[in-house]
């Protein structure tokens, strides 16, 4: 029942996006523009600033994931949907899980687009250890993702949701950003640090598992009201 | 696991929002085959025991009883047998008709098949199944909503102003709906402003105003006459 709820949740959110492109096309949009705008102020004459790609492809990475957040729920707000999501005879974390998972792809969709820019504009070499990057990423885009998704749904009958998502967020996430930074750069630094990008996937792997777990068991009483 | 219930009963339930008091110590009961109106003015707290009924709002103090059995103690199962209309209408505006009741009835359990096709035709909609929800007016959003809160056949049904936007035949179609589904067993409780309309459909009146319940009484001819008199009103 919990998976198969999730799924519809998540297969209901992708039909929606699939129609109206919205969320995808403004997260993309933003994050491009983001990185196109450090890449004027941080390469000169063609040479990068050391290290500021990896930093960029995340500020993007983050920033983006958190416009995708608060455009997810304002769905379920507009209707007040939500309300007849938690009234479904499943247990209410499934909801939660089939959010976080509409999320998770949407941000996926963005890096996608976003690592092989990153790489180009900044000549960083983030295709030399592949199946590391994609770790970082997948792992820091579940640990990010995991408390926003219980965030924004908290703060949805807020008026000031718009203002006090990142504020909230933010602060919480800063271990997944920094261990998803410092993995990435350990990875593409000359000669690349693979012992310490392990460390850095395994931290975020914890960290993954202690936000989906509190997540997970904090949803159901934060959304009753 | 099953959560049948014949009675859904609210006892001494008050919901406090911060310092206001939604709801101050109401208790009321309803059972099988009843159409119960709630009536009151704007902000009597109407919706809040609509919120509380449904296991969504909880109470500040007090407790609400579906049979023997509470939200907490029966769990999800409980759910299965809500239905709830709603002044906002829980449909996804992107999506096509068809698409918003298959989706809530696969989240009830149900098949998508036959009984989507069934909501469809009860609302009048058999031809604008393929059409965004987003393209309709409130008649045709409204009475699809209904369909969507009693897709799973709820025991209890919960409708906050059920006439919202509905033409005179459309009114006709959903009194004799809901009558029907009280006639089936079901519990329902109606909140209403629409005085007339109550009249002759509710089996019983209950009045609030200003989070108290001021009257619980069986419903009889006469209701706006009764209500002026307890609530006031010209």
């Amino acid at each position: 029942m919990f998976l198969k709820v999730a799924w519809l949740v998540l297969r209901k959110d992708i039909a929606i996006e699939v129609k109206t492109r919205e969320i995808l096309y403004t997260t993309l949009f933003f994050a491009v523009a983001c990185v196109l705008v450090f890449s004027f102020a941080f390469v000169k004459e063609g040479v990068p600033v050391e290290g500021a790609g990896v930093g960029i492809l995340w500020i993007a990475v983050i920033f983006s994931g958190n416009l995708a957040l608060g455009r997810t729920f304002e769905r379920e707000r507009y209707g007040e949907t939500i309300r007849a999501l938690l009234l479904a005879p499943a247990p209410r974390a499934a909801i939660y899980m089939g959010k976080l998972l509409g999320i998770v792809a949407l941000m996926a969709l963005t890096e996608l687009l976003l690592v092989p820019m990153v790489a180009f504009l900044f000549q960083a070499p983030l295709f030399s250890w592949p199946m590391h990057l994609l770790a970082l990423l997948v792992l820091g885009t579940l640990g990010f993702a995991s408390v926003g998704t219980l965030f924004a749904a908290m703060l949805m009958r807020s008026r000031t949701r718009d203002v006090l998502l990142p504020i909230l967020l933010y602060p919480v996430t800063v271990p997944v950003i920094i261990a998803g930074v410092l993995g990435t750069s350990a990875l593409t630094q000359t000669p690349a640090d693979e012992p310490m990008a392990t460390l850095w996937i395994s931290m975020l792997a914890f960290f993954d598992v202690v936000f989906l777990t509190l997540a997970l068991w904090m949803f159901e009483p934060l959304m009753t009201e | 696991m099953t959560a049948d219930f014949d009675q859904v009963s609210l006892v001494d339930v008050s919901r406090h929002f911060g310092r206001r008091r939604a709801v101050t110590k109401v208790s009321l009961s309803a059972g099988r085959g009843e159409i119960v109106g709630l009536l009151g003015p704007n902000g009597a707290g109407k919706s809040t025991l609509m919120g509380m009924a449904a296991s969504l709002v909880r109470p500040t103090s007090g407790e609400v009883r579906y049979g023997g059995g509470t939200a907490r103690s029966l769990g999800p199962a409980l759910r299965h047998q809500i239905g709830l209309l709603a002044h906002e209408l829980h449909l996804y505006p992107e999506l096509t008709a068809r698409q918003n009741l298959s989706f809530f009835a696969r989240l009830y359990g149900v098949d998508a098949g036959g009984p989507v096709e069934a909501a469809l035709a009860a609302a009048g909609l058999s031809d604008r199944g393929e059409d965004d929800v987003s393209g309709f007016s409130r008649g045709m959003r409204q009475r699809l909503a209904l369909e969507r809160a009693l897709i799973h056949q709820p025991r209890l049904v919960l409708l906050d102003e059920p006439f919202t936007g509905l033409d005179d035949r459309a009114v006709s179609v959903v009194t004799e709906r809901l009558r029907g589904i009280a006639a089936s067993g079901a519990i329902v409780l109606l909140a209403t402003h629409d005085l007339d309309l109550a009249e002759g459909l509710v089996t019983r009146v209950v009045l609030v105003q200003g989070g108290r319940l001021i009257a619980d009484e069986p419903a009889q001819a006469g209701v706006r006459a009764r209500y002026r008199a307890l609530v006031g009103g010209a």
